[in-house]
């Protein structure tokens, strides 16, 4: 039976899909289309009782939020693609801090620019500039750090690519395309080279090809 | 040699850390790090945490930051004494993962705010934004059903057993659990207020209590 991911054309997701397309695992999708609030439907929220995507289920196993997804694919497929958890347990505490650098610090601002200036206008609802202004500012600040973390390191954890990287991908493709705000990682020198690496991942190609989102 | 944690006894995300050493039994020291002056901003600290945030450790030649983190790492290196905190099986310990970002995602984006307007602006003399406060509580409301059905199934939320998933909301909840509408709240719902009362008699909880002087 194979595995399946549910909303592959929302960012959340990628994260998840990323995870599976590095590892070489097989999966199947299902859409759910955030735009017309498919993700409100009880046979939905039957998967995931917040609402929100993804969702994996791998027979009688259900799991949610994408960055537990992705560390169940890295560690049940660990022999097979490149290991995204490091190779001793301190490297992966260092994957997990800058996972949690992720969660914590980098995606809240990113997604307020992302749900202003990319949904607002497809949902009608209209855009916090107060919001957008502080948004950049924080994110301003957290690319700071991260330019002069990736002076020292090729990637965020050391010198290995590994989840902490990839949970970055989906929101970062919004930062420099549909936000329009590219210059926040090319105006940093080692964020961009940084960015041009991990975004030029074949993984990451297909995954950005395939589930492109028709904004 | 001990590992030192640079923190504050008395702030959540620090004893997030200090709950996880002392459910696995792990000797630890604490460095003060004095919030009230902003002691986390100074750039002696800022070379342990670039964000200028507690809690951070150093174990040796050993440094990490993010609560969450750490006490992944110490429950990965320490799993064989202690408290299991991260399940029997992957598949176990993906459900504790999966609850665990579920108090980062859902629970402490609502708790965070709520405890800066009601506990943390009133002590700094701060006004505390009403508006936002009122819309925070009925979203923790709505988030409060889901749990409350998960609990309703699960002894704890990820399962059978004490977990990070449980572990890892501890510190907020008791800033929330001081506030007398959210406690309310929390005790209308049969299994929530099971749940907290059974994880707050954990002996590693009444320890990490009197050590933060409650």
């Amino acid at each position: 039976m194979v595995l399946t991911i549910y909303a592959p054309f929302f960012a959340s997701s990628k994260r998840a899909v990323v995870t599976l397309v590095e590892k070489g695992v097989e999966f199947e999708t299902v859409n759910v289309d955030l735009l017309k609030g498919e993700q409100n439907q009880p046979e939905y929220i039957a998967i995931q009782p917040f609402g929100k995507i993804p969702a994996l289920v791998d027979g009688d196993y259900k799991i949610f939020e994408s960055r537990a997804i992705m560390r169940y694919i890295a560690e049940k497929y660990r022999s097979q693609g490149p290991d995204l958890l490091g190779k001793t347990i301190e490297e992966r505490g260092q994957v997990e801090q800058w996972l949690d650098v992720e969660a914590t610090s980098y995606h809240p601002p990113l997604l307020a620019l992302t749900l202003n200036i990319v949904f607002a206008p497809l949902m009608g609802f209209p855009a916090d500039e107060k919001v957008i202004k502080e948004s950049e500012e924080k994110l301003g600040e957290v690319l700071d750090v991260y330019e002069a973390q990736l002076s020292k390191n090729e990637y965020l954890a050391g010198d290995f690519v590994s989840l902490a990287d990839l949970a970055h991908l989906p929101f970062t493709e919004y930062l420099v395309g549909a936000i329009g705000k590219a210059y926040m990682i090319k105006d940093r020198k080692h964020v961009s080279a940084w960015w041009d690496k991990i975004s030029n991942r074949a993984a990451w190609k297909e995954v950005s090809e395939k589930y492109a989102l028709p904004v | 040699m001990v590992v030192k944690l640079y923190g504050q006894v008395t702030a959540a995300c620090p004893q997030r850390v200090l709950l996880c050493f002392l459910e696995k039994e792990i000797e630890f020291e604490i460095v003060h790090i004095d919030l009230d002056t902003f002691e986390q901003k100074k750039p002696e600290h800022l070379l342990r945490q670039p964000f200028g945030q507690v809690p951070a450790i150093e174990d040796g030649d050993f440094k990490l930051f993010e609560s969450r983190a750490i006490a992944r790492y110490y429950a990965t290196k320490y799993s064989d004494q202690g408290t299991n905190l991260l399940g029997k099986s992957l598949e176990h310990r993906a459900i504790v993962d999966q609850w665990a970002d579920v108090e980062t995602h859902y629970f402490n984006v609502l708790a965070h705010p709520i405890v800066i307007n009601l506990v943390i602006k009133p002590r700094l003399g701060e006004e505390c934004d009403v508006v936002l406060v009122k819309d925070l509580k009925v979203k923790l409301e709505e988030v409060l059903d889901i749990y409350e059905n998960r609990l309703a199934s699960n002894r704890f939320l990820a399962g059978d057993e004490f977990t990070m998933a449980d572990l890892t909301h501890m510190p907020a909840m008791r800033y929330l659990m001081g506030i007398i509408d959210i406690n309310r709240m929390v005790k209308a719902r049969v299994n929530m207020n099971r749940w907290w009362e059974e994880i707050t008699a954990r002996p590693a909880w009444k320890k990490l209590m009197v050590m933060a002087g409650s």
